[in-house]
Parts: structure tokens; sequence; C-alpha cells
């Protein structure tokens, strides 16, 4: 090597070493929650987020966990806590909180911690992180409420811990109004453990550079984020197109609408005209709109490009006040994933105009989600060893089939939660999972196949009885196909004695009896009849699709489908 | 004659076959080419050459012992037998679902890695297991002989059970098993209840499927081993390394082969905690970096540390959860995809990255000169000055430093405004800071502290990037031992008989159950001390106690280690006081007024680690002086440094060097940064240490 002069300018090396490491951090940071959190949600489903930001609140980094719907409105949630809390109060060891609805991530059960931090007695920046809890008293967790106020417990941001002293009337007021104080306050601990660890991170890095604050750090990632997305959506023919789809709502059917447009330097969806907010707890707050929006947004057009306050500012959301996508307060919220889950599909609807052959076809949407409270019978007299307990659990349908893939079989999207292990599910308690598979000709027929959904069967160990809490939408309006791709299989939900079901809201289910649920499939994709023969053959050897489905919606003819049959059950490999 | 003293160990690798021959305290090493089709190949003239070297016949080897990454790419490769699952009816697509979600969250075209078995090699059978273990839906034996009957008349060679809460209760899947040795006595069956005795059915399901996949594999491989080493005239007993990083017999190997996976990894981790041993070090991290991979291990008190489900067979960029999840003993280890093939390009933020994508051997980084055209970690190496191109693996592979930093200039720097040399110092940068990012989070995860760990690196491209790794991480001293590039198989030669059995049964503190404890570890106890027992019958076997404790309601178990009291004459206030040190010691803090629950048992039964003699202290000797002079980048200062250039072998005990430095070997090239010195041990490891440690 010659010692002649080099242009270099070692800084732009090392802050993209800082860059890696802050990722790095905030991943650390959302570990720790998983690993010392209570509530299934947080730890099974991975129901969370974490992030770190500059002193102003723009966020630098964020985890890549399991809800998209936590991206903007953690983007966001800092801003509030600096406008409410006041830079003037920030002092080392404090630790705030919300669960605002509008000034957090969505509903009540959304915990949202937010911790300052100092570097030699200097502040610096922020992290945060957000985690799903399973109660937060009021009805508990579910759609039947009729305002906010009986959703449960509403803590405004306020600190938690004052310069390291925790409030302990706050704590006792928590306590006070939950099902599950233990778990909720060690989720809270958890929440503010997980800042604490990033914050020690980000200290030793600051000290491995010998940075006395974040601005430069802040600046290369966020000018670098803002030019690689404007790069992406300019790259992108103008234009305006419109999407809509339709799903169940709860007191009545919930259209979508969105107009989306390609500008210059920006991507914009307007959902005037969509339904107005619904009686029952399954409006959303627009920060949670926003970033489902944006969520479907950055997926087709700038999936590698990491969340943070430049990247996410050129998708701008907007929707008329009182809207379903934009409750207000004091509408009930609880259950605003139902609504949420469902906004991608809207957008790609329009997107799909604008840029063919790249976004998939409509899938089930929301989680399959039910909360089972199970209790000893009353019919007679229960067996002494008969409890109580109560247990959520998460479920996915299938996703929609992509222009050149089949879709995704019982895996959530947009959604990224995962399931818990019936077997772990049946410690929890009494409970039992008779069945849980996937759902054969639930996937819509297309050239490509929608995923397919599932069946779960559910009942109570002898001696008890339970109340269902459905949560499931797509029972009337089943996901739609794309260029000329067929539906999805609807979502059914009854008792094993033939009783119908409703898809959401709480039901009582007798002891002895079982809740038989089918869970949506997506659409397809294209049109059935240019599906690959391989393909047929290979989902009726698996018995993805059944002879009737493989007759009916692919004209496949009745020696093939014996012969297909016998092959497959003589241990042949499609 | 079988001579004690002389035994065999012998690792078969993607690329190479190392085979270690040792006499008394001599080794004799040599690598060969591995050998697909038929891996003994390799083997038998791996031990020809050690044998000839050596002057030793191959009738007097007494022990063989074999790792083996046959089983992992069998799994990788899909290369198994043709396989049934028999499950509880309601469950057959439990591998096909996984955890319902995506590992990958913004990859519109996402693709789930397949399952092992299609849907239709996937039978049900109407039974029921409740979480306790009591009986819901009785087995019907007329079921499963028309059931076996089916699977019999559909030519399947080999049978997975997996039943829903078998680890509490086995009858239906032992019923099942004698159904199948009765109606189908040439299938090989496994038992989930017995292949991975663990709650959660996905991993359960998955691994006993696994194991059955690749059983009759591994068991024609292993007698045709035997047959053939014996009739090259070794006809001693063979063992296997497993995962867990001790051996197991060549039977309990063919019957449980999914314990083999990563065993040549778990190998180098037994390497490395035998030179922690030999230096009386109790905090270790053991860095092993090759062609493809890096992998980074924990060894605390010379034990490397243990898990007990772990991930194999990838196919998305090395990313958690594209591959599918095995739950056995094994050694904890972070693989990330960096090694010295792995290929950078710049993303559309500006940024450098580096792998997980390798330019492998063929065409290899564009300084071998057969076609790769795009820069690699080894190409950044050599425009840094840290090899040597006409000396690079004892001068066998030339090196084109032209073809290097034209790749660099093309790739990185050109879309960078960047010259070469920065570039190569931001590809070097980018990778060694992944690796140091996964060191950290591993660290942090098990509640560690780095800057009180040694680091040992081994593996060929792991001494070009250790002590850079250790200025970031903030470790004082590394060691790089002698035979690094045949580490695993060394390995192979220190580990001890062991096997490791684990129960699922849940226990809260509340109902602390003493006696249920003591039967229940006692159980564990004899079945782990059987296995052992097969391979030696006289060593004295000792038992290692651990629980995975929890606060009810949480979802990640803790390991808590117990000493052979406290797990034969349990106590309640121990239990909890033990739980509470390590969760404090992992998050800070303990829970008040939570109850605890015991999720998982495990008993370890091993033979004593082999004794090893602490390595002399010598004394330094005057820095060496030198006039070869190498231009090295140091990347701490960012600055071209006239390193000096030794070759290790004239290093003798007690040699010192500062750095910045170059120490050439035929196998490796170990970096000395600006800020340390080396100096060279009484056994021959190299140790490279911060200028302002005391030595």
């Amino acid at each position: 090597m010659s010692a002649r002069t080099r242009a270099y300018s070692p800084s732009t090396v090392q802050y993209q070493v800082m860059w890696n490491r802050l990722i790095s951090v905030v991943e650390e940071q959302a570990q720790a929650l998983v690993r010392t959190a209570f509530s299934t949600s947080v730890r099974e489903a991975g129901d969370l987020s974490a992030g770190v930001y500059d002193q102003d609140g723009n966020m630098l980094a964020q985890a890549v966990t399991g809800t998209p719907g936590h991206v903007n409105a953690m983007a966001d949630a800092v801003a509030h806590f600096i406008r409410r809390i006041g830079h003037e109060n920030f002092a080392e060891g404090d630790i705030y909180i919300t669960n605002d609805p509008w000034e957090g991530t969505g509903h009540l059960h959304d915990i949202t911690i937010v911790t300052p931090s100092f570097k030699n007695g200097i502040f610096v920046g922020f992290f945060g992180c957000t985690a799903h809890i399973v109660d937060i008293g009021g009805r508990g967790f579910g759609a039947d409420a009729n305002s906010i106020y009986e959703e449960g417990l509403y803590i405004p941001i306020m600190k938690f811990a004052d310069r390291g002293v925790v409030d302990k009337t706050l704590v006792r007021i928590i306590r006070g109004n939950v099902r599950e104080p233990d778990q909720l306050v060690g989720d809270v601990y958890a929440l503010a453990t997980c800042n604490e660890i990033g914050h020690r991170r980000l200290v030793e890095m600051m000290q491995e550079f010998d940075l006395e604050n974040l601005t430069g750090i802040a600046d290369f990632i966020l000018s670098n984020s803002r030019r690689a997305t404007l790069e992406r959506i300019n790259a992108l023919p103008a234009g305006t197109a419109h999407g809509e789809m339709r799903s169940d709502g709860y007191s009545h059917p919930v259209d979508l609408k969105v107009r989306l447009s390609i500008e210059k330097d920006r991507m914009v969806c307007d959902f005037e005209g969509t339904s107005g907010l619904d009686k029952k707890g399954i409006n959303c707050p627009l920060v949670y709109t926003k970033a489902y929006a944006c969520y479907a947004l950055k997926c087709a057009i700038a999936p590698d490009i990491p969340n943070n306050a430049a990247s996410l500012a050129p998708f701008e959301v907007m929707a008329p006040e009182n809207s379903i996508v934009n409750a207000l307060h004091p509408a009930p919220v609880a259950l605003r994933h139902v609504i949420g889950h469902m906004v991608p599909d809207a957008v790609y609807a329009a997107l799909d105009q604008l840029l063919p052959d790249m976004v998939p076809a409509e899938g089930a949407g929301c989680l399959c989600n039910f909360q089972v409270s199970l209790r000893p019978r009353t019919d007679v007299p229960a067996p002494l060893y008969a409890r109580r307990a109560e247990v959520l659990t998460f479920n996915s349908g299938g996703s929609g089939a992509r222009p050149t893939l089949d879709g995704m079989n019982a895996t959530a999207f947009p959604s990224g939660v995962m399931t818990m292990p019936v077997e772990a599910t049946e410690q929890v308690g009494p409970v039992i999972i008779w069945r849980k598979e996937l759902r054969p000709d639930s996937g819509g027929a297309g050239r490509h196949r929608g995923g397919l959904g599932q069946y779960m069967e559910v009942g109570a160990q002898e001696g008890h009885e339970f109340d269902i809490q459905a949560m499931f939408d797509r029972v009337n309006h089943p996901a739609n196909g794309r260029q000329g791709g067929d539906i999805g299989g609807a979502t059914t939900i009854g008792l094993d004695d033939g009783t119908v079901m409703r898809g959401k809201g709480k039901q009582f289910v007798p002891h002895g009896r079982r809740v038989i649920m089918a869970f949506p499939g997506g659409a397809g994709y294209g049109p059935a009849t240019q599906r690959s023969r391989a393909e047929i053959l290979r989902d009726l050897a698996g018995g993805y699709i059944s002879p009737q489905a493989a007759a009916e919606a692919y004209g496949l003819d009745e020696d093939t489908i014996d012969d297909t049959l016998k092959r497959a059950h003589n241990g042949e490999v499609f | 004659m079988q001579d004690k003293s002389i035994r065999l160990g012998v690792d078969i690798g993607g690329t190479f076959t190392d085979v270690v021959l040792e006499y008394g305290t001599v080794l004799f090493s040599a690598k060969v080419l591995t050998t697909y089709r038929t891996p003994e190949d390799a083997i038998i003239e791996g031990m020809q050459r050690v044998c000839h070297e050596s002057g030793i016949e191959p009738s007097q080897i007494s022990q063989i012992i074999h790792g083996t990454t046959l089983a992992t790419n069998a799994l990788i490769e899909r290369r198994g037998a043709k396989t049934a699952l028999i499950t509880t009816d309601g469950f057959r697509d439990v591998i096909e679902m996984r955890t319902e979600s995506r590992f990958e969250q913004y990859d519109l075209n996402l693709t789930l890695p397949k399952p092992l078995l299609p849907r239709n090699f996937r039978y049900t059978i109407k039974e029921r297991v409740q979480a306790d273990g009591q009986v819901l839906k009785p087995l019907k034996r007329p079921e499963i002989e028309s059931l076996v009957d089916q699977i019999k008349s559909a030519g399947f060679e080999s049978i997975a059970v997996g039943l829903l809460h078998s680890y509490v209760n086995d009858a239906h899947e032992l019923l099942i098993a004698a159904v199948l040795k009765e109606r189908m006595p040439q299938a090989m069956v496994s038992l989930s209840s017995q292949v991975s005795p663990q709650m959660r059915e996905y991993e359960r399901f998955n691994t006993t499927i696994a194991n059955a996949y690749i059983k009759p594999l591994m068991k024609s491989y292993l007698v045709r081993l035997k047959d053939r080493m014996a009739h090259k005239g070794a006809d001693c007993p063979i063992f296997l390394m497993h995962s867990g990083g001790g051996i197991i017999s060549l039977e309990n190997a063919a019957e449980f082969p999914v314990r083999l996976v990563e065993s040549g990894p778990a190998g180098g981790a037994v390497f490395a905690a035998h030179i922690a041993a030999r230096h009386g070090l109790d905090k270790v991290l053991s860095f092993d970096m090759g062609g493809t991979t890096a992998k980074i291990c924990l060894i605390k008190n010379q034990t490397p540390k243990t898990a007990r489900v772990f991930e194999v067979a990838r196919t998305y960029r090395f990313k958690k959860g594209s591959g599918m999840p095995i739950s056995i003993p094994v050694i904890d280890m972070v693989e990330i995809g960096a090694g010295g093939g792995s290929l950078a390009h710049v993303d559309s933020m500006k940024q450098i990255r580096v792998g997980p994508e390798s330019a492998s051997s063929e065409p290899g980084p564009a300084c071998y000169g057969r076609g790769g055209a795009r820069p690699a970690v080894t190409d950044a190496d050599l425009v840094l000055g840290r090899l040597d191109p006409a000396n690079f693996a004892g001068g066998t592979i030339p090196l084109d430093a032209v073809a290097s930093s034209a790749a660099l200039q093309a790739e990185l720097g050109d879309l960078l405004e960047m010259d070469v040399e920065t570039a190569a110092f931001g590809l070097a940068e980018v990778v060694d800071e992944n690796m140091a990012n996964a060191a950290r989070v591993h660290a942090v995860e098990n509640g560690e502290d780095l800057s009180e760990y040694t680091m040992i690196a081994f593996g060929g491209a792991a001494p070009l990037h250790a002590g850079r790794l250790c200025e970031k991480l903030g470790i004082a001293r590394m060691l790089v031992p002698a035979g690094a590039g045949v580490g695993s198989a060394i390995g192979f030669l220190r580990a001890p008989f062991s096997f490791e059995a684990n129960r699922s049964q849940f226990m809260r503190l509340s109902d602390f159950d003493a006696p249920a404890i003591t039967t229940l570890l006692n159980e564990l106890k004899v079945e782990a001390t059987s296995f052992v027992r097969s391979c030696d019958a006289e060593a004295e076997i000792q038992a290692q106690y651990k629980v995975y404790m929890r606060y009810s309601g949480q979802g990640w178990e803790i390991p808590v280690q117990l000493t052979a009291i406290q797990a034969e004459t349990p106590d309640l206030a121990t239990f909890q006081a033990l739980f509470q040190r390590e969760y404090a010691a992992l998050f800070g803090r303990v829970v008040e007024e939570m109850d605890v629950e015991i999720t998982v048992w495990s008993v370890n039964a091993t033979t004593p680690a082999q004794s090893v003699t602490p390595v002399d202290i010598v004394s330094s000797l005057p820095l060496m002086t030198t006039q070869i002079r190498r231009a090295l980048f140091d990347p701490a200062t960012a600055t071209v440094a006239q390193a000096a250039e030794v070759l290790r072998s004239d290093m003798t005990p007690g040699a010192c060097i500062a750095g910045p430095a170059v120490i050439t070997e035929d196998e490796t090239t170990i970096i000395v940064p600006t800020s340390r010195r080396a100096t060279a041990l009484a056994d021959g490891c190299i140790d490279i240490s911060d200028k302002g440690a005391d030595l």
C-alpha cells in the first residue's frame, strides 16, 4: 500500500458501524422484553416493539418485531411525551408511561414506556418500547364496550419513576384496577428493564466512538434513509388509484376506501369515503391505520430500508375524523386490529392498479384470536378440582396468493405474531384444543392458490364450562381474489351440536360442548384455469384441495383424480 | 496390538475431512478433501497418511472418535429416507404450520421452508392424552394395526411417532411401537417420548421426524464405516461426538442420529474448553471463523454453555425462524454468515453489507483468480496487508491483489466515492462489527460481561480478525492455539463420554414435592448413566443436575445448576434462592412475591474431564526484532503502519513481539493490532494481549 494521500473520511465507515450497532441495540432491547415479560401476548406471540430516538424525538432505529402496528405509532409517540412532560423536566432515572390509544399505539392494552437517556449527566436521547398486555381491567379484552371508559384503566402520559423513584400511588391504582395485577406490574418492570439495557449499550457505543451527542449519527441515518426512500418513490410512475374492501364489522359491514397517489417525494393514502364509527370496540385510531397503510407500502416498494423517522415520513396517511380508521376519543378501540389488519388489503387494491404484478390477493387479514374464560360448571355441583382460568390464543388464517407464488397456509399477514404451542396452552388452564390443523379447500382457487386457513376445536376439561370471547372477521365477507382469482373460505363458528355462534363477542359454552371454528383462507391470484397441472396434483395428493374442488375449481377429470389419490395413498411424492 | 495411548479423531466437514492421530502427547494431522459419496474413503486416506507419518500401524489405534456434518447435510439437502409420521388426530399439520409467523416481516414474496415430510406422509390416529398425562381418549389396537398395514403397503422405511403430551405419558407411543415391531419388523422407529421428551409439539415432532428421516442413512454409514476401518486394520471401538459436546457409542448414535447434528462445531468448542483448562481460564469466548460462517460460544469454568433447542438448515440468510427447530441438548453457539468467502455489496442506503452470501471455493474471492468478480472478506484482508499474496495456504493458492482491488473499487469504492483501501477498511469493519454484535447480543442474553473474558480463536480466518474483534469487544487477552486448523478433530479427543437426559414436567414451588423430585432426577440419572456405561464399563461417572425455572406466567426458563447434594435432598428454600440468584444475574432484579415454577429437568451423566497439565509460565524474552516489514492497515487508528513480520515457527516459548505485527504460518496468519503485544507460550499458543494490560 502506498503512502499517497487518500480521499477517505474515516467517519463514513464509523457511522456505518454505528448505524449497524444501533439496530443491534434495539433488537437486543426487544429480546430482553420477550425474555422477561409475563403476558403471553408478549413472550409467546412477540406483540411488542422497541426503538431508540434522538433528543428531538426522531426515531433512529426500531426493532423488527411481530407488530407492524406499532411502527408509526412508536415513531410518533415520543413527540407526545416530550410535549406532555416538557424538556425542562427530564431527569436521569426518570421512566415515563402511558397507554393512551391516541398518543401511544391504538388501544389501552398497549403499554408504552419511554426512558430518557443521559451520558455524563447530559441528556442525549430516548429509548421507547411498547407491549400488548393481556388485561387492563374494564370489560376485558374484547369488542363489547360502548366507549373507551368501559375498556379499562387509562394511564395518561406521566412519570412512572421520578429520578429513579417509582410512583407507588400509580402502582396501587394500577394494581387495584386490573384482573392480573402481578402480571401487569411485572410487564411494566420488564418494559423499563428493556429500555435500561438499550441505554447501557448506547452509552458504551458513544464512549467507544467518543461521541458527546447523537446529532452526527442521527443526521447520517436520517439523510441516507430519506434519500433512499425518495429514490424508490420517485422511480415509480406517478398516478392515483382508488381501492376498497369490505369486512364484517361488528354492528354493520365496514367499507374501507382509500385513494392512493404516488407523487414526487411522497405517497399519500386518503381514506375519504370509509365507513363511520362502529358502536363497539373495533374502531381504529389514526396512528394504527397509518402504521398498517405505511407497512403495506413499505413492504411493496422499500422492504429493505430500516424504519426510522426519515424513512417513514414520505408516506402520508389521512382520514376523516370519526371514520372507523380515524376514531377519536371516547370511541371504543380495544379490537382496533380487526380493522387495522384489513387496511393493507384496501391499500393493495389501489396499489395493484398503479403497480401491477406486485401485491398479493386479499388474505385472512385480522388475526383469528379468541380468549376463553373457564370456570367450574354451574349447572350441577362441580368437582373440587375445577378452577378458573383465562386463556388467550393467537391463530392465523391463510394469506393471499402472490403474483408468482401461492399464499402461505395458516400464516399471519400483515401481523407477524406467533401462535402458542397447544401443549403450552393446555398447561395454562383446563382447556382442551381438540384440533388445530389446516383447512382443505379454504385457499381461494387461482393460478396461484390462496393460503389455507385452519380448523380449531376447543373444549374444557371435565367439570368446567366457559365463555369464549370471539374476535373473528370474514364470516360474511371472505377474502377477494385478484386478477381473476377466487375468494378464500369464509370464517365459521358454532357448537358441536350445530348451534351457530357469532364471529364477535362473548358467548357461553355449556359443560361438555365444544366450539368448532374454521378460520378463513386467503384468496387466489389469476384464473384457476391457468394453474399448473403439477401443482393441482400436488394439492390433491396432499389433501390441500378435495377431489370435489379438483374437479369443480380446476377441471380435473375423474380418472386423474382417482389415479392421483391412489398414488398418494401408496406413498408417492408429488 | 492396540495401544491405549494411541487414538484417532476424525471430523468430516463440508470441504475437508480432518484426521488427527494422537500418540501420547504428540499429534499428527491430515486434511483430505471430503468424499461425499463414500465419506469413509477420506477417513481411510487420512488415517493412512497420519499412520505413515507417525510410523504407527492402524491396528495399534485403540479408539476412534468421530464427528460429522453428514447428519446436518442430509437434513439441509433433504436426502433422508422415505419416512412416515403417526400423530394425534387433529394435529396432522403441526410441522407445516410451525409458529404461524413470518421470519421476515417485509418480504411479500417470502417462501416458508418446506416441512421434512409431505402431507400425504403424515398419518393421524384417534387418541388423546391430557396435559397432566391422564388419558382422555384411549388408543385402540385394531386401529393401529390397520394404520400400520396401510403404511407398510405404501413402502415406508422409517416411522416417526409423535403424539400430544407424550412427554408426560408415553404409553400410547409405546403401544404403537409394539404394533410396528410386530407388523413392520424391518422399519426403523423413532418415538418422540424417547428422541426429545420435551413440551412444545412443533419442536418435539420435528426433532423426532428429523431423527427418523436420517436414521437409515446414518445407520448404514456407521455400520459400513466400522467394517471398512476394521478391514483396513483399525478394528477398535468407534465412538461418535454428539451435539452436546460429549461422546456416545456407535450403537446409540445409530439409534439417535439427530444427536450428531452440529457435532463438528461442538468439537471446536470442546477444543477451546480444553485450552481454557490448560491455561486456567474460567471465562472464555471461543471464536471459530472459517470460509462461510463464524461461530461464537461462551465457555465458563471450562464448560461450553449448552442449550435445549437450536435451529438447523436455515433457508433465508441464516435468519432465525427460517430453518427447523431441533430440541436436543446442544452446545449453545451463535452462527453468523461471516467467513473469508463472505461477499460484500452496497445497499440502497449506501451502507456496506457483508454476507451471508459466500463466494465458496468456486469461484472463490476475487483474489483467487478463478473468475470471482465480487469482493469477499479475503480480498479486503489482502488489500489491508493482512495476507501475503505469495504465501496463502502455504503458497498453494497464489493471491491476485490486483483482482481484489478491482473488485473492491468496482463494487464498493465507485459507489461510495472511496478509494480501494478505504473500501477494504469499510468491508472489514462491517464484517468485524457484525461478528462483534453477535457476540455482544449472545453475552447479554446470558447475563455476561465480555470485558472479563479471554478469547480463544481458531479456524482459518479467525486469527486475521480476532485482534480487531477483541478491540471492539473490550477483550484484553486472546489465545491462538497451535493446530487451530484441525481444532474440531482435536476437540473430539478431549471430549468425555456423556449423555444428557431431559424431561418436561411442571412443578410450582408452592407445590414443592421433594420425594417426587428425588424420584424423577434419579430416573433421569439412571437413564443417562446407562448410555455412558455402554461406552465405558469402568470409568467413574458423574451426574450433573440442572433444572429450568421461571416465574409462573413467564414463557422463558432459565437454567439453574444444582449440586449433587441439592439434587438428592431437594429443599424448597434452596431452589428458591438459586433461582433468584440466577434471575437477578441475568435481568438485574427479581420480581417480588411471584410464584416460581420448574418446567424441565435435566441430568447429564459424564466421565470426568481429561486431566490437564497446566501450562508452564515462561518468562518473556526481550522483544523480537526483525527487518522484515509489511504495510498493514490498522483499523483502530485508521492508518497504515509498518508491521513487523515473523514466522510462528521462529517464536520459541517466551518470544514477544509488539504490534503492529504479522505472524505467519502455513495454515493462517495472525494479525497483532497496534494496541496489542504477542507472546509465545510454552504449549505453542500465541497470547495476544492489550499492551496496557498486565502480562
